[in-house]
């Protein structure tokens, strides 16, 4: 074992009230060459402020295309242990649940084979497992999927689904988050582990507007739980909230976007225009115990998301305003997989299906999907005069 | 034979029966502390809470501290946040304190629920990326210290969210959230005549510049880029590692404010960038650190109950908003990419 690496810049975070990461490094260099030279590695990135790992380099395994990610030390003779140094993407259960035997199955394999450093989470959702050699690799894959742990994407496929707490922990699930999370990530295992596409696809799966998976921002498939019906009032628990001292004009009646909620505070009574709400849930966030969503629930289905790069950020947009949610989600894999179709018949490398979409137009993606055209997809309709007719829909 | 395409292990083995018992049944929920929730069912059962900040890259014997603690106190179940925190989920109210001071023990002491600062979103940095303009878990840390007493305590009009991207191509989904911190390059990458014919696919390093800024150099095999119109985005390191990007002194880190992925009050936005460069300063990002500070602390003071960071500064306009945070309104606010027109002000109307 060689001698700990000393670390004086590193070591400065190790104080302060939030846990540190440094302690987590030190826990596996007690143990490990890899971690000791991490640490080593890491505070010379921090006396140089320049990253110290090489770009590329592709390994993989067994029957999968993707789920492994070369890494490589650009200073191994400094760091032998980080020569190797490779990360594992191991898809997560939905709603990132565990149980602590199966779990500890998982950490034992890992500090046998590997670094014993994880995240949990990496960004997509999946167990990320920091760090081993070359020829550990396929021994990780299979002691893995002997505890019935299988890996998650990475390249251009299917990305990791991945879902909010959903039913099993909140009440604002409108959708079953977790079994929609975990029903397509079943059926398509084979575009999740064989990248073939442009480029990446996230799929990720939200239970209300408060899109706790952050759907809108982060995945090209956007799937957020909504309502159709009127909001449920509990008239007593309107009346506990605003006998606690609760500012039920500030916080709900003047926050509410379409101004359809109103208030009487001779009867202390609240009244809700349902035909106006847009369902953005303030009013229900501020008053859980008083206001419920209405019982007919489904889903909104958006399109596009992703960071900035290339064509700046994109927030996905709606496609679908509400579709109903029934297992086994026929609905939703008819439309990914027309999606999926045109995007890998159109799409350039490394073009996200957001940017294809931006670059041919809604009217071909309508056309290639089948969707018809509704006002719920636009904030407002165009503002110039330059749009296409087809040759049928013009006097020949 | 390998075993291949099982898929992950089902989240329904992975919960308690009280979870599963309850399962698209809760009636509402209540904040009990900045640690704790209870979530109460239609049949009158309650599930506890306590969560607290993880720093997202942890140790295999830290999970197993987890673990041990599931086991204690939670029949062998816990879970994780979309934001790295590590959430227990009891069944029986005499188990909250204790758990919760084993945890404080060990070092994760529960808070980020409700209106607090929750956990920060963040990517891998210097630890373990190749792309990195700034390190992750450093800023995180040293941040999160200086911030502590809003993960603590609810005392911010409204919640806010914290995230971290170590470079553009933004893993760290910082373009949605209240106060973002995004790694920035300031110089063109320095090609390497010599190693990109051997390394890369010269159309698709062409091809991957969004400003059309890279062209073939057919007599060398290689590219060349117009520094002008290049923006430092970093993408065609991304497809060539003969195109380095990195440069200690200039990298450094930008901050974006204001974003927000709930629909609740006003629809999701996009954070907007509030400063443009400030330095690489490990260990501990002093000025960094000090300005993220400013702009919790002049949200904290002026928004109004319930405003998230985008909807304050909606009220009060960006104008009033350089004011009263003193950060200097440069060039660099002024959006010159792909759709910049429609951010220009078309009014007259003004706060002085």
């Amino acid at each position: 074992m060689p001698e700990t690496r000393k670390t004086p810049m590193l070591d400065q975070l190790l104080d302060g009230p939030f846990p540190s990461f440094v302690k987590e490094i030190k826990k596996g260099a007690e143990k490990n060459d890899a971690c000791n030279d991490l640490l080593g590695q890491l505070e010379l990135s921090y006396e140089e402020k320049i990253t110290h790992w090489k770009h590329g380099g592709i390994v993989g395994v067994t029957g999968y295309g993707g789920g492994v990610i070369g890494r490589y030390s650009d200073v191994p003779e400094k760091f032998p242990g980080l020569t190797e140094f490779h990360t594992m993407r191991i898809n997560q259960p939905a709603g990132w649940f565990y149980k602590t035997d199966r779990l500890r199955k998982l950490l034992d394999i890992w500090e046998k084979r590997g670094s014993g450093l994880t995240n949990f989470h990496g960004a997509t959702g999946d167990i990320i497992l920091l760090g081993t050699h070359t020829d550990q690799l396929q021994p990780v894959v299979d002691d893995l999927a002997h505890e019935g742990w299988d890996l998650g994407g990475s390249g251009s496929d299917l990305r990791t689904p991945s879902a909010c707490v959903g039913p099993a922990r909140c009440e604002w699930a409108c959708i079953d988050t977790l079994d929609i999370c975990d029903t397509l990530t079943r059926r398509y295992q084979n575009e999740l582990h064989r990248p073939m596409w442009p480029y990446k696809f996230k799929i990720k799966v939200s239970g209300c507007a408060n899109d706790g998976v952050a759907a809108k921002a982060r995945a090209d498939f956007s799937i957020i739980g909504t309502w159709k019906d009127n909001i449920q009032i509990n008239r007593t628990e309107v009346i506990n909230y605003v006998n606690a001292g609760f500012d039920i004009i500030g916080q709900v009646v003047d926050k509410c976007p379409t101004k359809c909620i109103s208030y009487n505070p001779v009867t202390k009574s609240l009244s809700i225009d349902n035909s106006n709400c847009v369902r953005c849930h303030n009013c229900i966030n501020k008053m859980p115990k008083a206001l419920r969503q209405g019982k007919i629930t489904g889903a909104t289905i958006l399109i596009g998301g992703h960071a900035p790069i290339l064509q700046s950020a994109f927030m996905s947009w709606v496609i679908v305003p509400f579709m109903e949610m029934k297992p086994p989600y026929d609905e939703v894999s008819e439309l990914l997989e027309k999606i999926w179709e045109w995007w890998d018949e159109n799409g350039k490398m490394r073009e996200r299906v957001g940017e294809l979409i931006y670059r041919l137009g809604m009217r071909s993606f309508l056309k290639a999907t089948g969707l018809p055209a509704v006002p719920q997809m636009v904030l407002h309709p165009r503002t110039n005069p330059f749009y296409f007719w087809d040759k049928e829909e013009v006097n020949q | 034979m390998v075993k291949t395409d099982f898929g992950p292990p089902k989240y329904l083995d992975m919960m308690s029966d009280l979870c599963k018992r309850n399962y698209g049944k809760w009636k509402y929920h209540e904040v009990l502390d900045t640690g704790t929730l209870v979530h109460v069912s239609e049949s009158g059962e309650k599930l506890y809470t306590v969560r607290a900040a993880t720093p997202r890259l942890l140790h295999v014997d830290t999970l197993r501290a987890f673990c041990d603690l599931a086991d204690k106190y939670c029949g062998g179940f816990f879970r994780f946040t979309s934001r790295h925190s590590v959430e227990f989920l009891i069944e029986d109210e005499a188990n909250i304190e204790p758990l919760k001071a084993d945890l404080h023990a060990m070092g994760f002491t529960p808070g980020g629920v409700g209106n607090t600062i929750s956990n920060m979103l963040h990517t891998q940095g210097w630890i373990h990326c190749h792309t990195p303009a700034i390190d992750a878990s450093g800023i995180v840390k040293s941040v999160m210290d200086e911030v502590y007493e809003y993960y603590k305590e609810a005392k911010l009009p409204a919640r806010l969210r914290l995230a971290l991207a170590c470079c553009l191509n933004m893993c760290g989904a910082v373009h949605c959230s209240d106060v973002a911190i995004v790694g920035v390059h300031r110089v063109p990458p320095k090609v390497q005549d010599d190693k990109v014919s051997k390394m890369c696919e010269i159309p698709n390093v062409v091809a991957a510049c969004p400003t059309r800024a890279i062209r073939p150099e057919p007599a060398k095999k290689s590219v060349v880029v117009n520094d002008e119109r290049c923006m430092y985005c970093g993408n065609c390191y991304t497809m060539c590692p003969a195109m380095p990007i990195f440069d200690p002194k200039n990298d450094g880190a930008a901050i974006f404010v204001g974003g927000k992925v709930s629909d609740a009050r006003h629809p999701a936005m996009f954070s907007k960038l509030a400063v443009p460069y400030i330095p690489n300063e490990p260990p501990r990002w002093p000025t960094l650190v000090k300005t993220i500070r400013l702009l919790i602390d002049v949200y904290a003071k002026d928004a109004k109950e319930g405003e998230r960071y985008g909807e304050w500064i909606n009220r009060i306009g960006w104008e009033k908003f350089f004011k009263v945070t003193g950060l200097p309104f440069t060039d660099k606010h002024i959006d010159d990419y792909i759709f910049s027109v429609p951010t220009f002000r078309s009014t007259a109307t003004f706060k002085w």
